[in-house]
């Protein structure tokens, strides 16, 4: 039952929503959460085999987030779906649960816990072989942030999908261009991609991570059984949605208040850029 | 009955257990012939290994990991301790030639801190046997446990004949000390029993233990020998931080026990490469030393107290 781009849209700004009312009482990184918001949407309702009741189906499709504190797009991707009450958001950053900066698996949906990066391809890789092992037909996907790929354990991981023929496993980076406090390209430049995954031997596309026409079209021709595993090279803004904090570098973990949520969330659907007083927090 | 025998005997009979390697072959150079797709090697990659490892088990499988000891408890030690530590994932990890086994490696070979790093991982485990036949005795039971596990893989050959009934937790009385007991894990029990034997036959009553595992710790027994022994001796191919003396200081601390332990380890140095038993002799752990250490603690603490 696969949602129209109209449906997905709406249910894009729901989860936008979500996640700017996570960036205030202590706030998010809502910039990041913003960015994949269009991918996780896409995956949850149009590619990927899960849902609240395939929660222990290992026939199931896996996804992991491995750039885990883009985490509220997750929470509000799975609150949308029913696979948690959206009431339980309010909770975002109580001691009474487990709606914190990254996930955990007390969340019904994660896979598996992230935040530290560069972990979750090793750990998807492990899940992918054992499908293969098993003859299984499901998929693995791992979303990485750019910035992440400086880390040299995503590398290791990388050779290791190739040399296993691991065709089932799906990397998307979420390529919004910009790590925690600068540009990609202006501390440690990761182009060009395209020619290092196709040297480490993987089938490498791009697409407009915010286009639900083109995230599609990319995702229908990915081979799944050539012995290659495949990456996803998704353009995406950091902040979308939001003009006010889009690819604005000091807009990365913020903490709002709940005037200036009121005006993001009319931005949201106005596109009328808001008057934000607050500094960003810096936490790392 | 072997390593490898053990291994394939499980990975044959029960489908969760595979076999994964950093591209350490040396205790398991049979095995990829033997068990085919259940034998995975991710080549010189340690972190690696061990995410996948936590990928795998949360398949439902039981990895049992090999890498040396150096690179997969500190190389990889933030992997062990975020992928398999916080989900308590029942994965294996063997670490080969740990402490003095790195023989002429050098420093950077030299897992001497290995102990101390896993045993801060909330619900790791610790199994440092101190020969093939002891590793053999506790291995089935350690691998199908259901918690993760760090072992100190050791196939030296015994000096003993061990005791045959394993538990996890529960030490091996190698010998009863009425003056000064030894206690030790791994490698070094065999200069623990000559310096106990120079020791008795100097009339000073000295025991050996063999912990086998250091976590979850025979406490109950470390509590009672130091309770009931003038003196007691920690004996350990481990840094003095956060080894066998600070496990078993913990251990008295915590139970308000005082007691006279003195720490024969690596104190804050690594040890001069060479070949095993040189090795050991050059740093002054060979029974005989050892032996001359021991009784002149012995000499100071004990014989001039109030005990005699």
């Amino acid at each position: 039952m696969n949602k129209s781009v109209d449906e997905l849209k709406q249910i894009s700004l729901k989860v936008r929503e979500h996640i700017i009312r996570m960036s205030t009482n202590g706030g998010c990184f809502l910039g990041a959460s913003l960015s994949c918001t269009d991918i996780l949407v896409y995956l949850y309702h149009n590619y990927l085999n899960i849902n609240k009741h395939l929660l222990d189906d290992p026939s199931r499709d896996y996804f992991f987030l491995s750039k885990g504190h883009d985490v509220p797009a997750l929470y509000g991707t799975l609150a949308e779906l029913g696979f948690i009450q959206k009431e339980r958001l309010k909770n975002h950053l109580s001691v009474n649960d487990f709606i914190y900066w990254h996930p955990n698996v007390h969340i019904p949906g994660v896979e598996f816990h992230s935040g530290s990066l560069g972990h979750l391809l090793s750990v998807a890789i492990g899940v992918a072989k054992d499908i293969k092992m098993k003859k299984g037909n499901n998929r693995v996907v791992v979303v990485l942030g750019d910035g992440e790929l400086n880390e040299g354990s995503v590398w290791e991981a990388t050779l290791i999908a190739a040399a296993f023929k691991l065709d089932n496993l799906i990397v998307i980076i979420d390529r919004n261009q910009f790590q925690a406090n600068v540009r990609t390209e202006e501390l440690i430049p990761l182009e060009p991609l395209e020619r290092k995954f196709e040297a480490f031997g993987w089938n490498y596309f791009t697409c407009d991570g915010h286009d639900f026409n083109y995230l599609d079209e990319t995702f229908k021709k990915l081979p799944l059984n050539d012995g290659r595993p495949c990456v996803i090279s998704a353009d995406t803004i950091r902040g979308k949605g939001l003009p006010s904090i889009e690819q604005q570098a000091d807009r990365w973990f913020c903490n709002f208040t709940h005037e200036e949520i009121k005006m993001l969330l009319s931005e949201l659907h106005s596109q009328e850029i808001s008057q934000l007083k607050s500094e960003t927090l810096f936490v790392r | 009955m072997t390593y490898e025998n053990i291994l394939r005997n499980l990975v044959n009979t029960d489908e969760r257990f595979i076999v994964l390697t950093a591209e350490n072959r040396a205790a398991i150079r049979n095995l990829p012939e033997e068990i085919k797709d259940k034998f995975i090697d991710v080549g010189i990659s340690e972190q690696t290994m061990v995410g996948m490892a936590a990928g795998l088990a949360k398949r439902g499988r039981i990895p049992v990991c090999h890498a040396l000891s150096a690179f997969l408890t500190m190389r990889a030690f933030e992997f062990i301790r975020t992928d398999i530590g916080i989900p308590g994932y029942p994965v294996k990890l063997v670490g080969a030639v740990a402490g003095f086994l790195s023989e002429a490696n050098g420093p950077t070979h030299q897992a001497l801190e290995d102990i101390s790093l896993m045993r801060t991982i909330p619900g790791m485990n610790i199994f440092c046997p101190s020969d093939i036949e002891d590793m053999l005795i506790g291995l089935k039971q350690v691998l199908l446990d259901r918690n993760p596990w760090y072992i100190r893989y050791n196939n030296l050959l015994p000096p003993v004949n061990h005791e045959k009934d394993f538990h996890i937790g529960k030490a091996e009385i190698i010998s009863v000390g009425y003056e000064i007991n030894i206690i030790t894990f791994g490698t070094l029990l065999r200069q623990a029993m000559e310096a106990s034997e120079i020791l008795n036959s100097k009339r000073r009553l000295t025991g050996v233990i063999n912990l086998r595992t250091l976590k979850p710790i025979d406490e109950e027994l470390i509590l009672k020998t130091c309770t009931s022994s003038p003196l007691v001796i920690t004996l350990e191919d481990h840094f003095l931080t956060g080894g066998l003396f600070s496990i078993v200081s913990e251990i008295l601390v915590k139970n308000r026990v005082m007691a006279n332990v003195f720490p024969i380890s690596l104190k804050n140095k690594w040890f001069k490469p060479s070949l095993l038993n040189d090795a050991i002799s050059y740093e002054g752990f060979d029974g005989e030393n050892i032996a001359k250490i021991i009784l002149a603690e012995f000499n100071k603490q004990v014989h001039s107290s109030v005990f005699f």
